[in-house]
């Protein structure tokens, strides 16, 4: 099994730590009625490693990793999250892993009618519950400026920008420190400034906080500068795996279409 | 513990599958889906209900929200119904001599039937909207799923505060209108007549008892706990589109004030059997 993920690609991801997978996904089965979406589906995450899934829109990536949090269950195959089965998970060790994993939402998912600092407070709140109020407050302001939008503490979510609220969402997902992360989406429909600034951020949660990564993205800026590793999602299963030049080898006529 | 909320989402796919054929077999099919999914829906906010965390700061919110959003409406329909009311029967009982019954009929009337009913049909519109609305949108835009991730039961946080805000505050609501419907009727009585205030009440309450105001407290509650029930089961049950929002609010609206107008039939029917 390949524990060595040395590579370093495009602006430097940080280099992954060489561990063990915290994730193992095998031959994973999904479907909605009759249609499915993931047919068998096998990956692993590496301890310490951003991992890139590519894929068409509709192939499946979201379904995939709200399956991983038990947002959604499985029909077949096995998830295995920092040597747990999430299938066999009942409610208290569910609520374990969870707040192991972080998850930052495709749409963001802030909770419209609290402020900037409520939200940020919840899930701590709710999942660090010995904090005092002084230490609530600290991990807000940590993280509210590891993002760069200390002044939106008291805005309502409706008043923020869609790359602000990105950002404010990846806060609220960090500031539990949770070792596993995992993307949807973080860069999708932001200006390439924007995207470039979410790109780094996410870096630099890597680097900070050690922790390991799971991102979805068809942002081929994006995942060039955060990948360790890159994974195609098509026709409900994994058609291609490794680094970016590999990718950008491929024949693969999807492959190709993102990276054109 | 999060079991039931997963449960619910998976039913209500199966709704929606029922549904797309559209003969009277999979009508009928899809509403006992429906039914059934409803019947869980009710369990699974009960036993949440009585879990150990109970998100007492979110239920005084939510108690604040539909008192406050409620109020100022509550309060001038409250007295027009009063005022109408009196206006309106004054010369039959002007005909009849007996003008000193207006006061006992107006609140006997009031208070049984068209306070609660009016009232809650109105929370109906205003709170039920708002609720299929609220939990509709938090589900479109994975409001509900980041709750779950963030280890908060959105059943316990979101539905079982909601439902039992608004059983608490609607019956609070309808005795608020009875009152100021009163103060209405008053208001009317001395537009032809003249009628002190302390009169006009000791003639409205002589000849109320407890017996009388029983069913009508009850059925407050009732109408409280279905209004929440349906708001909040219509957008925690809404779809994947932001359509399904508007979709959701209105249903609710619709079967919220048909199941008001119902409940009050079984319990005017059930009140008259054990009175007789
Ligand atoms: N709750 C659900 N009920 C029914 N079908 C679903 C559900 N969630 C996802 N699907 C279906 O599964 C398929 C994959 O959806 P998914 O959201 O995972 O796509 P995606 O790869 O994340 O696409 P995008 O890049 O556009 O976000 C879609 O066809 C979608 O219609
Ligand atoms: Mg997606």
């Amino acid at each position: 099994m390949n524990t060595e993920q040395t590579e370093t690609i495009g602006g430097a991801p940080a280099k992954a730590a060489s561990g063990g997978p915290v994730i193992v996904i095998s031959n994973l089965k999904k479907s909605f009625g009759g249609q499915e979406v993931l047919k068998s589906v096998s990956l692993q995450l590496l301890d310490g490693e951003n991992l890139v899934v590519l894929g068409k829109s509709g192939s499946g990536k979201s379904v995939l990793i709200k399956c991983i949090v038990r947002l959604m269950d499985h029909d077949g195959g096995s998830i295995t999250v920092l040597g747990k089965d999430v299938s066999a998970l009942n409610g208290a060790g569910l609520g374990e892993l969870r707040k192991k994993v972080g998850f930052l939402f495709q749409s963001g998912a802030l909770y419209d009618s609290m402020t900037v600092r409520q939200n940020l407070e919840f899930p701590l709140r709710r999942m660090r519950k010995n904090l005092t109020k002084s230490e609530i407050d600290e991990k807000v302001k940590e993280v509210l400026e590891h993002v760069g939008l200390w002044d939106t503490l008291d805005k309502m979510p409706s008043q923020l920008s869609g790359g602000m609220r990105k950002r404010i969402s990846l806060a609220r997902t960090i500031i539990v420190d949770p070792k596993i992360l995992l993307y949807d989406e973080p860069t999708t429909g932001l200006d390439p400034a924007t995207s470039d600034e979410i790109s780094s951020l996410i870096k630099d949660v890597q680097k900070k906080y050690k922790t390991s990564s799971l991102i979805i993205t068809h942002d081929i800026q994006c995942a060039r500068s955060t990948a360790n590793r890159l994974v195609m999602l098509q026709d409900g299963e994994v058609s291609l795996e490794g680094g970016i030049e590999k990718f950008e080898k491929s024949t693969d006529p999807v492959v190709k279409s993102f990276f054109k | 513990m999060n079991i039931p909320a997963v449960n619910i989402d998976k039913v209500g796919d199966a709704t929606k599958q029922t549904i797309a054929p559209g003969r009277i077999a999979g009508k009928m099919g899809s509403f006992f889906v429906e039914l059934a999914n409803v019947v869980f829906f009710i369990l699974a906010t009960i036993k949440e209900t009585f879990s150990r965390d109970f998100e007492s700061r979110e239920f005084l919110r939510q108690c604040f929200q539909i008192g406050y959003k409620t109020l100022p409406l509550i309060s001038i329909t409250g007295i027009i119904m009063g005022l109408v009311l009196t206006i309106q029967s004054r010369p039959v009982l002007v005909n009849f001599g007996a003008v000193t019954k207006l006061p006992g009929m107006v609140a006997a009337s009031l208070i049984r039937e068209m306070g609660p009913v009016i009232t809650a049909l109105i929370c109906a519109g205003k709170i039920g909207s708002g609720m299929g609305a609220e939990l509709g949108s938090m589900k479109v835009t994975e409001q509900i799923d980041a709750m779950e991730v963030s280890s908060t039961n959105p059943m316990r946080f979101l539905v079982v505060t909601r439902v039992l805000a608004a059983t608490l505050m609607i019956p609070l609501l309808i005795l608020y209108a009875d009152a100021l419907g009163i103060l209405g009727s008053w208001a009317g009585a001395n537009i032809k007549g003249d009628v002190t205030f302390v009169l006009f009440f000791s003639q409205a309450f002589a000849h109320i008892n407890f017996i009388d105001l029983l069913p009508a407290v009850i059925k407050s509650f009732f109408f409280g706990a279905v209004i929440g029930f349906v708001g909040c089961y219509k957008g925690y049950t809404a779809g994947r589109g932001t359509e399904s929002v508007g979709v959701a609010a209105n249903s609710a609206v619709v079967l919220s004030s048909l199941l008001v107008i119902v409940v009050d039939l079984i319990v005017v029917q059930i009140t008259d059997l054990l009175v007789s």
